[in-house]
Protein backbone atom coordinates (compact mmCIF):
# COMPACT_ATOMS: atom_id res chain seq x y z
CA UNK A 1 0.00 0.00 0.00
CA UNK A 2 1.32 3.29 -1.13
CA UNK A 3 2.23 6.10 1.74
CA UNK A 4 0.26 9.08 0.74
CA UNK A 5 0.71 12.22 3.01
CA UNK A 6 -0.59 15.36 1.05
CA UNK A 7 -2.49 16.92 4.64
CA UNK A 8 -0.91 14.41 7.27
CA UNK A 9 3.09 15.27 5.97
CA UNK A 10 3.91 16.88 9.26
CA UNK A 11 1.84 15.52 11.85
CA UNK A 12 4.61 13.20 13.22
CA UNK A 13 7.26 15.82 13.59
CA UNK A 14 6.99 17.21 17.20
CA UNK A 15 5.89 20.87 17.67
CA UNK A 16 4.96 20.44 13.92
CA UNK A 17 1.66 23.14 15.37
CA UNK A 18 4.07 26.10 15.79
CA UNK A 19 5.18 28.18 12.74
CA UNK A 20 8.96 27.49 13.26
CA UNK A 21 8.80 23.95 12.96
CA UNK A 22 5.98 24.06 10.65
CA UNK A 23 8.14 27.09 8.30
CA UNK A 24 11.27 24.31 8.49
CA UNK A 25 9.33 22.32 7.05
CA UNK A 26 8.06 23.85 3.84
CA UNK A 27 4.72 25.26 5.52
CA UNK A 28 3.59 28.38 3.46
CA UNK A 29 5.57 28.30 0.14
CA UNK A 30 2.52 27.51 -1.60
CA UNK A 31 1.93 31.34 -0.78
CA UNK A 32 4.06 33.20 -2.75
CA UNK A 33 3.56 30.28 -5.81
CA UNK A 34 -0.54 31.39 -5.82
CA UNK A 35 -0.06 35.27 -5.48
CA UNK A 36 1.81 34.90 -8.70
CA UNK A 37 -1.19 33.76 -10.66
CA UNK A 38 -4.35 35.41 -10.34
CA UNK A 39 -7.56 34.40 -8.47
CA UNK A 40 -9.51 32.67 -11.81
CA UNK A 41 -6.21 30.60 -12.52
CA UNK A 42 -6.02 29.12 -8.85
CA UNK A 43 -9.73 28.12 -9.48
CA UNK A 44 -9.46 26.88 -12.70
CA UNK A 45 -6.33 24.44 -10.85
CA UNK A 46 -8.58 23.59 -8.38
CA UNK A 47 -10.98 22.56 -10.80
CA UNK A 48 -8.74 20.40 -12.81
CA UNK A 49 -7.46 18.80 -9.46
CA UNK A 50 -10.26 17.41 -9.07
CA UNK A 51 -10.78 18.36 -5.30
CA UNK A 52 -13.63 17.11 -3.96
CA UNK A 53 -15.36 18.22 -0.27
CA UNK A 54 -13.90 16.09 2.20
CA UNK A 55 -16.55 16.83 5.13
CA UNK A 56 -18.58 13.88 4.17
CA UNK A 57 -20.39 14.93 0.37
CA UNK A 58 -18.13 15.09 -1.85
CA UNK A 59 -19.13 17.64 -4.22
CA UNK A 60 -16.68 18.84 -6.36
CA UNK A 61 -14.78 22.11 -4.39
CA UNK A 62 -13.64 24.05 -7.70
CA UNK A 63 -17.24 24.06 -8.66
CA UNK A 64 -18.11 26.05 -5.50
CA UNK A 65 -15.36 28.01 -5.61
CA UNK A 66 -16.35 29.20 -9.32
CA UNK A 67 -19.92 30.30 -8.33
CA UNK A 68 -18.25 33.21 -6.23
CA UNK A 69 -17.91 36.26 -7.52
CA UNK A 70 -15.27 38.20 -9.11
CA UNK A 71 -16.37 41.53 -9.12
CA UNK A 72 -16.03 42.59 -5.27
CA UNK A 73 -19.90 44.51 -5.30
CA UNK A 74 -20.18 42.92 -1.62
CA UNK A 75 -17.94 41.58 0.54
CA UNK A 76 -17.08 38.08 -0.18
CA UNK A 77 -16.42 35.97 2.93
CA UNK A 78 -14.70 32.21 3.18
CA UNK A 79 -16.30 29.59 6.28
CA UNK A 80 -14.57 26.88 7.15
CA UNK A 81 -15.89 24.06 8.53
CA UNK A 82 -14.74 22.53 11.92
CA UNK A 83 -17.87 21.73 13.38
CA UNK A 84 -17.05 17.52 12.54
CA UNK A 85 -20.25 15.57 14.55
CA UNK A 86 -20.59 12.84 12.54
CA UNK A 87 -19.52 9.89 14.95
CA UNK A 88 -16.87 8.05 13.82
CA UNK A 89 -15.17 11.03 12.45
CA UNK A 90 -12.20 12.62 14.16
CA UNK A 91 -10.04 13.78 11.58
CA UNK A 92 -9.89 17.37 10.99
CA UNK A 93 -9.21 18.01 14.71
CA UNK A 94 -5.56 16.26 13.65
CA UNK A 95 -5.22 18.68 11.12
CA UNK A 96 -6.42 22.14 13.53
CA UNK A 97 -4.05 20.49 16.57
CA UNK A 98 -0.79 18.87 14.38
CA UNK A 99 -0.72 21.08 11.62
CA UNK A 100 -2.79 24.30 11.91
CA UNK A 101 -0.60 26.42 9.71
CA UNK A 102 -1.51 24.13 7.05
CA UNK A 103 -5.05 25.26 7.27
CA UNK A 104 -3.96 28.92 7.41
CA UNK A 105 -1.96 28.89 4.18
CA UNK A 106 -5.19 27.21 2.51
CA UNK A 107 -6.86 29.70 3.74
CA UNK A 108 -4.80 32.62 2.60
CA UNK A 109 -4.93 31.20 -0.75
CA UNK A 110 -8.54 30.31 -1.02
CA UNK A 111 -9.72 33.74 0.22
CA UNK A 112 -7.50 35.41 -2.62
CA UNK A 113 -9.15 33.01 -5.21
CA UNK A 114 -12.27 33.79 -4.15
CA UNK A 115 -11.38 37.43 -3.22
CA UNK A 116 -12.71 36.99 0.38
CA UNK A 117 -10.42 39.67 3.03
CA UNK A 118 -12.37 37.66 6.25
CA UNK A 119 -12.49 33.57 6.78
CA UNK A 120 -13.70 32.27 9.80
CA UNK A 121 -13.36 28.69 11.38
CA UNK A 122 -16.29 27.11 12.96
CA UNK A 123 -15.09 25.01 15.58
CA UNK A 124 -17.48 22.68 17.23
CA UNK A 125 -17.88 23.71 21.07
CA UNK A 126 -15.96 20.43 22.57
CA UNK A 127 -13.03 21.03 20.73
CA UNK A 128 -11.74 23.89 22.91
CA UNK A 129 -8.39 22.56 23.57
CA UNK A 130 -7.98 22.23 19.94
CA UNK A 131 -9.03 25.17 19.29
CA UNK A 132 -6.56 27.02 21.53
CA UNK A 133 -4.06 24.95 19.52
CA UNK A 134 -5.22 26.60 16.16
CA UNK A 135 -5.93 30.58 17.83
CA UNK A 136 -2.22 30.14 19.10
CA UNK A 137 -0.81 29.93 15.16
CA UNK A 138 -3.40 31.79 13.96
CA UNK A 139 -1.75 34.61 16.44
CA UNK A 140 1.62 33.43 15.68
CA UNK A 141 1.00 33.81 11.68
CA UNK A 142 -0.60 37.54 12.83
CA UNK A 143 2.72 38.51 14.70
CA UNK A 144 4.73 36.78 11.67
CA UNK A 145 2.73 39.26 9.48
CA UNK A 146 1.47 36.59 7.41
CA UNK A 147 -1.99 37.34 8.52
CA UNK A 148 -3.70 40.92 8.73
CA UNK A 149 -2.20 42.50 5.58
CA UNK A 150 -4.72 41.01 3.26
CA UNK A 151 -6.20 38.15 5.02
CA UNK A 152 -8.43 38.17 8.58
CA UNK A 153 -8.64 34.28 10.63
CA UNK A 154 -11.69 34.47 13.20
CA UNK A 155 -12.26 31.43 15.04
CA UNK A 156 -16.22 30.90 16.14
CA UNK A 157 -17.03 28.24 18.82
CA UNK A 158 -20.11 26.08 18.60
CA UNK A 159 -21.65 25.13 21.01
CA UNK A 160 -22.64 21.31 20.73
CA UNK A 161 -24.91 20.56 17.78
CA UNK A 162 -24.56 18.44 15.24
CA UNK A 163 -26.65 19.91 12.66
CA UNK A 164 -24.29 22.76 12.71
CA UNK A 165 -21.87 20.82 10.64
CA UNK A 166 -24.27 21.07 7.50
CA UNK A 167 -23.28 24.25 5.96
CA UNK A 168 -26.86 26.30 6.06
CA UNK A 169 -27.14 25.86 9.51
CA UNK A 170 -23.41 26.58 10.15
CA UNK A 171 -23.74 29.62 8.50
CA UNK A 172 -27.44 30.14 10.61
CA UNK A 173 -25.34 29.62 13.45
CA UNK A 174 -22.82 31.98 13.21
CA UNK A 175 -25.10 34.42 12.33
CA UNK A 176 -26.16 34.15 16.04
CA UNK A 177 -29.22 32.07 15.52
CA UNK A 178 -30.44 28.15 15.91
CA UNK A 179 -28.38 26.34 13.55
CA UNK A 180 -31.46 25.49 11.75
CA UNK A 181 -30.77 24.13 7.85
CA UNK A 182 -31.91 26.56 4.94
CA UNK A 183 -34.14 25.88 2.28
CA UNK A 184 -31.92 24.72 -0.83
CA UNK A 185 -31.74 26.87 -3.82
CA UNK A 186 -33.20 25.83 -7.15
CA UNK A 187 -30.65 26.98 -8.57
CA UNK A 188 -26.79 27.22 -8.32
CA UNK A 189 -25.19 29.75 -5.85
CA UNK A 190 -23.12 30.72 -3.22
CA UNK A 191 -23.93 30.25 0.12
CA UNK A 192 -25.24 33.69 2.12
CA UNK A 193 -23.76 34.94 4.98
CA UNK A 194 -25.81 38.18 5.96
CA UNK A 195 -26.50 38.44 2.80
CA UNK A 196 -23.32 38.60 1.15
CA UNK A 197 -21.54 35.78 -1.11
CA UNK A 198 -20.50 32.71 0.55
CA UNK A 199 -17.90 29.97 0.19
CA UNK A 200 -18.11 27.40 3.01
CA UNK A 201 -15.51 24.19 2.82
CA UNK A 202 -14.80 21.91 5.34
CA UNK A 203 -11.05 22.02 7.05
CA UNK A 204 -9.30 19.06 5.30
CA UNK A 205 -10.70 20.56 1.91
CA UNK A 206 -9.05 23.88 2.23
CA UNK A 207 -6.09 22.05 3.67
CA UNK A 208 -5.26 19.95 0.15
CA UNK A 209 -5.18 23.52 -1.38
CA UNK A 210 -1.44 24.14 -0.82
CA UNK A 211 -0.11 21.10 -2.10
CA UNK A 212 -2.54 21.69 -4.91
CA UNK A 213 -0.93 24.69 -5.58
CA UNK A 214 2.86 23.37 -5.09
CA UNK A 215 2.42 20.15 -7.27
CA UNK A 216 0.03 21.23 -9.73
CA UNK A 217 -3.46 19.57 -10.74
CA UNK A 218 -1.43 16.69 -12.00
CA UNK A 219 0.50 15.92 -9.47
CA UNK A 220 -2.58 16.02 -7.06
CA UNK A 221 -4.25 13.50 -9.78
CA UNK A 222 -1.17 10.68 -9.43
CA UNK A 223 -3.02 10.10 -6.30
CA UNK A 224 -6.83 8.46 -5.84
CA UNK A 225 -8.91 7.34 -8.95
CA UNK A 226 -9.69 9.66 -11.99
CA UNK A 227 -13.08 10.48 -10.27
CA UNK A 228 -11.89 10.47 -6.52
CA UNK A 229 -8.61 12.31 -7.24
CA UNK A 230 -6.16 12.70 -4.27
CA UNK A 231 -6.70 11.54 -0.77
CA UNK A 232 -8.34 11.43 2.47
CA UNK A 233 -8.00 11.48 6.09
CA UNK A 234 -9.60 8.49 6.57
CA UNK A 235 -10.32 6.97 10.29
CA UNK A 236 -11.12 3.79 11.65
CA UNK A 237 -13.05 3.22 15.12
CA UNK A 238 -14.86 0.61 17.34
CA UNK A 239 -13.38 -2.94 17.31
CA UNK A 240 -9.60 -2.63 15.50
CA UNK A 241 -6.16 -2.83 17.02
CA UNK A 242 -5.30 0.22 16.45
CA UNK A 243 -7.91 2.82 15.96
CA UNK A 244 -6.90 6.09 14.45
CA UNK A 245 -6.76 8.68 11.55
CA UNK A 246 -4.41 7.04 8.48
CA UNK A 247 -4.53 9.50 4.84
CA UNK A 248 -4.70 7.13 2.55
CA UNK A 249 -5.56 7.64 -1.51
CA UNK A 250 -9.06 6.98 -2.79
CA UNK A 251 -9.51 3.84 -4.18
CA UNK A 252 -7.76 1.76 -1.25
CA UNK A 253 -9.33 -1.49 -0.60
CA UNK A 254 -11.10 -1.01 2.80
CA UNK A 255 -10.06 -4.29 4.16
CA UNK A 256 -6.51 -3.53 3.15
CA UNK A 257 -6.52 -0.30 4.73
CA UNK A 258 -8.07 -2.05 8.04
CA UNK A 259 -5.54 -4.65 8.32
CA UNK A 260 -3.00 -2.69 7.44
CA UNK A 261 -3.12 0.26 9.33
CA UNK A 262 -5.59 -0.59 11.90
CA UNK A 263 -3.84 -3.84 12.22
CA UNK A 264 -7.24 -5.85 12.02
CA UNK A 265 -9.89 -6.67 13.96
CA UNK A 266 -9.71 -5.72 18.02
CA UNK A 267 -8.68 -9.22 19.61
CA UNK A 268 -8.12 -11.24 16.64
CA UNK A 269 -12.52 -11.60 16.52
CA UNK A 270 -14.22 -11.98 13.07
CA UNK A 271 -15.66 -9.06 11.40
CA UNK A 272 -19.02 -8.65 10.97
CA UNK A 273 -19.83 -4.91 9.67
CA UNK A 274 -18.56 -1.97 8.91
CA UNK A 275 -19.96 1.76 8.75
CA UNK A 276 -17.72 2.92 6.09
CA UNK A 277 -18.11 6.81 6.35
CA UNK A 278 -19.47 8.35 9.61
CA UNK A 279 -22.41 7.02 11.03
CA UNK A 280 -25.09 8.11 8.30
CA UNK A 281 -23.95 5.73 5.77
CA UNK A 282 -25.24 2.40 4.86
CA UNK A 283 -23.81 -0.23 7.22
CA UNK A 284 -21.63 -3.13 5.02
CA UNK A 285 -21.49 -6.80 6.22
CA UNK A 286 -18.23 -8.50 6.30
CA UNK A 287 -18.53 -9.10 2.49
CA UNK A 288 -19.59 -6.14 1.35
CA UNK A 289 -16.14 -5.02 3.28
CA UNK A 290 -14.39 -7.42 1.77
CA UNK A 291 -14.65 -6.29 -1.80
CA UNK A 292 -14.98 -2.30 -0.75
CA UNK A 293 -12.83 0.32 -2.49
CA UNK A 294 -12.97 3.53 -0.85
CA UNK A 295 -13.54 6.22 -3.35
CA UNK A 296 -17.14 7.99 -3.81
CA UNK A 297 -18.40 6.29 -7.08
CA UNK A 298 -17.53 2.20 -5.81
CA UNK A 299 -19.23 2.84 -2.35
CA UNK A 300 -22.41 4.87 -4.17
CA UNK A 301 -22.63 1.68 -6.73
CA UNK A 302 -22.40 -1.20 -3.45
CA UNK A 303 -25.70 0.98 -2.33
CA UNK A 304 -23.32 3.29 0.32
CA UNK A 305 -21.46 6.28 0.70
CA UNK A 306 -17.85 7.03 1.36
CA UNK A 307 -18.99 10.13 3.53
CA UNK A 308 -16.25 11.23 5.95
CA UNK A 309 -14.05 7.78 5.67
CA UNK A 310 -14.97 7.65 9.49
CA UNK A 311 -15.40 3.83 9.80
CA UNK A 312 -16.60 2.21 12.59
CA UNK A 313 -15.91 -1.23 12.83
CA UNK A 314 -17.94 -4.05 14.38
CA UNK A 315 -17.01 -7.20 15.75
CA UNK A 316 -18.88 -10.95 15.27
CA UNK A 317 -20.06 -10.13 18.67
CA UNK A 318 -21.60 -6.92 18.15
CA UNK A 319 -25.57 -7.00 19.02
CA UNK A 320 -26.95 -4.95 16.04
CA UNK A 321 -30.34 -4.00 17.52
CA UNK A 322 -28.09 -2.49 20.19
CA UNK A 323 -26.05 -0.50 17.57
CA UNK A 324 -29.02 0.95 15.63
CA UNK A 325 -30.90 1.60 19.13
CA UNK A 326 -27.50 3.67 20.01
CA UNK A 327 -27.56 5.70 16.81
CA UNK A 328 -31.52 5.96 16.50
CA UNK A 329 -30.90 8.19 20.26
CA UNK A 330 -28.18 10.11 18.92
CA UNK A 331 -30.50 11.35 16.03
CA UNK A 332 -33.07 11.66 18.38
CA UNK A 333 -31.08 14.14 20.32
CA UNK A 334 -29.48 15.92 17.45
CA UNK A 335 -32.44 16.43 15.35
CA UNK A 336 -32.82 20.32 15.31
CA UNK A 337 -36.62 19.87 15.36
CA UNK A 338 -37.39 22.40 12.06
CA UNK A 339 -38.92 20.03 9.65
CA UNK A 340 -42.32 17.18 11.68
CA UNK A 341 -40.94 14.42 9.99
CA UNK A 342 -37.57 14.33 11.34
CA UNK A 343 -38.50 15.68 14.91
CA UNK A 344 -40.97 13.27 15.37
CA UNK A 345 -39.71 10.45 13.35
CA UNK A 346 -36.61 10.38 15.16
CA UNK A 347 -38.08 10.52 18.96
CA UNK A 348 -40.54 7.45 17.36
CA UNK A 349 -38.04 5.24 15.37
CA UNK A 350 -35.82 5.64 19.21
CA UNK A 351 -38.82 4.84 21.46
CA UNK A 352 -40.07 1.37 18.96
CA UNK A 353 -36.71 -0.11 18.98
CA UNK A 354 -36.46 0.99 22.99
CA UNK A 355 -39.93 -1.02 23.22
CA UNK A 356 -37.92 -3.97 21.61
CA UNK A 357 -35.07 -3.98 23.17
CA UNK A 358 -36.87 -4.45 26.28
CA UNK A 359 -38.86 -7.18 25.08
CA UNK A 360 -41.94 -6.38 24.69
CA UNK A 361 -41.63 -5.70 20.97
CA UNK A 362 -43.27 -7.46 18.11
CA UNK A 363 -43.04 -8.59 14.19
CA UNK A 364 -44.77 -5.39 13.50
CA UNK A 365 -42.77 -2.98 15.29
CA UNK A 366 -39.43 -4.15 12.74
CA UNK A 367 -41.89 -3.28 9.76
CA UNK A 368 -42.84 -0.06 11.76
CA UNK A 369 -39.59 0.98 11.67
CA UNK A 370 -39.31 0.93 8.04
CA UNK A 371 -42.07 2.66 7.20
CA UNK A 372 -40.92 5.71 9.65
CA UNK A 373 -37.77 5.30 7.70
CA UNK A 374 -39.88 5.76 4.55
CA UNK A 375 -41.93 9.06 5.83
CA UNK A 376 -38.67 10.62 7.05
CA UNK A 377 -36.79 10.11 3.51
CA UNK A 378 -37.12 12.90 0.92
CA UNK A 379 -39.78 15.12 2.88
CA UNK A 380 -37.22 17.50 5.53
CA UNK A 381 -35.49 20.51 4.39
CA UNK A 382 -32.06 18.97 4.73
CA UNK A 383 -30.50 15.04 4.50
CA UNK A 384 -30.53 14.64 8.30
CA UNK A 385 -33.71 12.75 7.99
CA UNK A 386 -32.80 10.78 4.87
CA UNK A 387 -29.79 9.82 6.02
CA UNK A 388 -31.60 8.66 9.54
CA UNK A 389 -34.30 6.46 6.70
CA UNK A 390 -30.77 5.33 5.34
CA UNK A 391 -29.02 3.34 8.63
CA UNK A 392 -32.46 1.84 9.57
CA UNK A 393 -33.47 0.10 5.99
CA UNK A 394 -29.37 -0.95 6.19
CA UNK A 395 -29.44 -2.30 9.48
CA UNK A 396 -32.57 -4.48 9.29
CA UNK A 397 -32.46 -5.27 6.07
CA UNK A 398 -28.65 -6.86 5.84
CA UNK A 399 -29.22 -8.12 9.48
CA UNK A 400 -33.41 -8.40 10.05
CA UNK A 401 -32.82 -12.02 11.71
CA UNK A 402 -31.08 -10.27 14.67
CA UNK A 403 -34.69 -7.59 14.86
CA UNK A 404 -36.81 -11.08 14.81
CA UNK A 405 -34.90 -13.05 16.98
CA UNK A 406 -36.06 -9.75 19.64
CA UNK A 407 -39.43 -9.88 18.97
CA UNK A 408 -39.87 -13.52 18.82
CA UNK A 409 -38.86 -13.99 22.25
CA UNK B 1 -21.25 41.33 33.11
CA UNK B 2 -17.78 42.14 33.80
CA UNK B 3 -16.30 45.44 31.99
CA UNK B 4 -13.99 43.17 30.67
CA UNK B 5 -16.75 40.99 28.76
CA UNK B 6 -18.76 44.56 27.64
CA UNK B 7 -15.18 45.75 25.99
CA UNK B 8 -14.34 41.92 24.62
CA UNK B 9 -17.86 42.05 23.07
CA UNK B 10 -17.72 45.48 21.43
CA UNK B 11 -13.91 44.49 20.17
CA UNK B 12 -15.16 41.72 18.66
CA UNK B 13 -18.17 43.76 16.60
CA UNK B 14 -15.19 44.70 14.21
CA UNK B 15 -14.63 41.25 13.20
CA UNK B 16 -18.31 40.47 11.84
CA UNK B 17 -20.84 41.93 9.42
CA UNK B 18 -23.81 42.24 12.10
CA UNK B 19 -23.63 42.80 16.05
CA UNK B 20 -26.04 39.78 16.45
CA UNK B 21 -23.26 37.45 15.27
CA UNK B 22 -21.81 38.05 18.42
CA UNK B 23 -24.55 36.08 20.18
CA UNK B 24 -22.77 32.16 21.09
CA UNK B 25 -19.36 34.50 22.13
CA UNK B 26 -21.31 36.61 24.72
CA UNK B 27 -23.13 33.30 25.57
CA UNK B 28 -19.78 31.97 25.96
CA UNK B 29 -18.37 34.60 27.74
CA UNK B 30 -21.17 34.91 30.57
CA UNK B 31 -20.93 30.42 31.04
CA UNK B 32 -17.20 30.94 31.64
CA UNK B 33 -17.64 33.84 34.02
CA UNK B 34 -20.58 33.02 35.92
CA UNK B 35 -20.85 29.09 35.46
CA UNK B 36 -23.91 29.18 33.73
CA UNK B 37 -26.63 31.63 32.15
CA UNK B 38 -29.15 33.28 33.76
CA UNK B 39 -32.07 35.11 32.25
CA UNK B 40 -30.09 38.84 33.36
CA UNK B 41 -26.79 38.25 31.74
CA UNK B 42 -29.23 37.66 28.60
CA UNK B 43 -30.71 41.24 29.00
CA UNK B 44 -27.53 42.26 29.16
CA UNK B 45 -26.21 41.02 26.82
CA UNK B 46 -29.30 41.87 24.39
CA UNK B 47 -28.35 45.23 24.99
CA UNK B 48 -24.83 45.32 23.98
CA UNK B 49 -26.05 43.78 20.92
CA UNK B 50 -28.90 44.69 19.80
CA UNK B 51 -30.81 41.38 19.70
CA UNK B 52 -34.01 40.75 21.48
CA UNK B 53 -33.54 38.65 24.36
CA UNK B 54 -36.56 36.22 23.27
CA UNK B 55 -33.79 36.04 20.43
CA UNK B 56 -30.80 34.91 23.11
CA UNK B 57 -33.21 32.74 24.62
CA UNK B 58 -33.76 30.50 21.54
CA UNK B 59 -30.39 30.30 20.83
CA UNK B 60 -29.44 29.50 24.53
CA UNK B 61 -31.76 26.50 24.57
CA UNK B 62 -31.25 24.90 21.62
CA UNK B 63 -27.12 24.22 21.42
CA UNK B 64 -26.20 21.50 24.52
CA UNK B 65 -23.01 22.99 26.00
CA UNK B 66 -24.93 25.87 27.36
CA UNK B 67 -26.03 25.66 30.81
CA UNK B 68 -29.00 27.53 32.11
CA UNK B 69 -28.76 26.16 35.32
CA UNK B 70 -25.36 25.97 37.70
CA UNK B 71 -23.72 23.16 36.81
CA UNK B 72 -20.79 21.14 39.67
CA UNK B 73 -17.42 22.71 39.58
CA UNK B 74 -16.31 19.50 37.43
CA UNK B 75 -19.10 18.83 34.56
CA UNK B 76 -18.23 15.28 33.87
CA UNK B 77 -19.53 14.46 30.46
CA UNK B 78 -18.78 10.81 29.06
CA UNK B 79 -19.39 10.41 25.24
CA UNK B 80 -22.50 7.42 24.88
CA UNK B 81 -22.27 7.21 21.10
CA UNK B 82 -21.22 3.83 18.90
CA UNK B 83 -17.51 3.91 19.16
CA UNK B 84 -17.12 4.73 22.96
CA UNK B 85 -20.56 2.26 23.30
CA UNK B 86 -18.53 -0.40 21.50
CA UNK B 87 -15.01 0.20 23.64
CA UNK B 88 -16.59 0.39 26.62
CA UNK B 89 -18.19 3.22 27.63
CA UNK B 90 -21.20 1.66 30.17
CA UNK B 91 -18.29 0.27 32.58
CA UNK B 92 -16.37 3.75 32.67
CA UNK B 93 -20.14 5.23 32.94
CA UNK B 94 -20.95 2.63 35.88
CA UNK B 95 -17.84 3.32 37.78
CA UNK B 96 -17.47 7.17 37.96
CA UNK B 97 -21.30 6.88 39.19
CA UNK B 98 -20.47 4.76 41.78
CA UNK B 99 -17.35 6.60 42.72
CA UNK B 100 -19.86 10.10 42.86
CA UNK B 101 -22.93 8.07 44.21
CA UNK B 102 -24.83 10.11 41.56
CA UNK B 103 -27.06 9.06 38.52
CA UNK B 104 -26.84 10.78 35.14
CA UNK B 105 -27.81 14.33 34.79
CA UNK B 106 -27.15 14.62 38.69
CA UNK B 107 -24.62 17.21 40.86
CA UNK B 108 -23.18 15.87 43.74
CA UNK B 109 -25.21 17.81 47.38
CA UNK B 110 -22.02 19.68 47.68
CA UNK B 111 -21.98 20.87 44.16
CA UNK B 112 -18.57 19.73 43.20
CA UNK B 113 -19.64 17.34 40.28
CA UNK B 114 -22.12 17.16 37.93
CA UNK B 115 -22.46 13.65 35.61
CA UNK B 116 -23.11 13.88 32.07
CA UNK B 117 -23.49 11.68 28.98
CA UNK B 118 -23.17 13.34 25.64
CA UNK B 119 -23.77 12.35 22.15
CA UNK B 120 -20.10 12.00 19.52
CA UNK B 121 -17.09 13.86 21.22
CA UNK B 122 -15.17 13.65 17.85
CA UNK B 123 -12.85 11.59 19.78
CA UNK B 124 -13.63 8.57 18.33
CA UNK B 125 -10.14 6.67 17.35
CA UNK B 126 -8.88 6.62 21.09
CA UNK B 127 -12.52 5.61 22.52
CA UNK B 128 -14.01 5.48 25.06
CA UNK B 129 -13.58 9.17 26.29
CA UNK B 130 -14.97 11.71 28.75
CA UNK B 131 -14.83 15.50 29.40
CA UNK B 132 -14.06 17.38 32.68
CA UNK B 133 -14.53 21.12 31.74
CA UNK B 134 -13.09 21.54 28.63
CA UNK B 135 -10.62 18.70 28.66
CA UNK B 136 -10.89 15.61 26.95
CA UNK B 137 -9.64 12.09 28.47
CA UNK B 138 -9.15 9.66 26.45
CA UNK B 139 -8.42 5.47 26.06
CA UNK B 140 -10.21 5.26 28.93
CA UNK B 141 -10.76 1.90 31.46
CA UNK B 142 -12.94 2.24 34.48
CA UNK B 143 -9.36 1.71 36.48
CA UNK B 144 -8.55 5.41 34.34
CA UNK B 145 -11.31 6.70 34.77
CA UNK B 146 -11.66 6.44 39.05
CA UNK B 147 -8.09 7.79 39.03
CA UNK B 148 -8.74 10.84 37.02
CA UNK B 149 -11.67 11.36 39.46
CA UNK B 150 -9.57 10.75 42.49
CA UNK B 151 -7.16 13.36 41.08
CA UNK B 152 -9.80 16.33 40.71
CA UNK B 153 -11.00 15.51 44.55
CA UNK B 154 -7.49 16.02 45.74
CA UNK B 155 -6.66 19.10 43.71
CA UNK B 156 -9.76 20.42 44.88
CA UNK B 157 -9.35 20.03 48.78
Amino acid sequence: MRECRIVSKRFDTPNSHTLKVAKELGAYSAIDIAFGMTPVEIIEIIKESGLRGKGGGGAPAGAKWELMPQDQKRPSYLVVNCDESEPGTFKDRQIISKDPHLLIEGIIITCYAIRAKDAYIYVRGEYYQFQKILQDAIDEAYEAGILGSGVDITIHRGAGAYICGEKSALLESLEGKRGHPRLKPKQKEPEWYFGNPTLVNNVETIASVPYIIEHGASGYREFGTPKSPGTLLFAMSGHVERAGVYEAEFGTPMMEYIDHYGGGILGGKKLKAVIPGGASTAILTADEVKLATLDYEHMRSIGSALGTGGMIVMDEDTDMVEALKNLLEFYHHESCGQCTPCREGTGWSDTILDRVLSGRGSSKDIDKLLDLANIMDGKTICVFAPAVAIVIRSFIGKFRSEFEAKVAK
Amino acid sequence: MSPDIVDKIEELKSKYPSPRALVLPSLWMIQYEDGYISLDAIDEISELIDTPPMEIYRVATFYTMFNLEPVGRYHIQICKTLSCSLRGKSEVLKRVAEMLDIGVGETTSDGKYTLSQVECLGSCGTAPVMQINDIYHENLTPEKAEEIVDSLEKESI
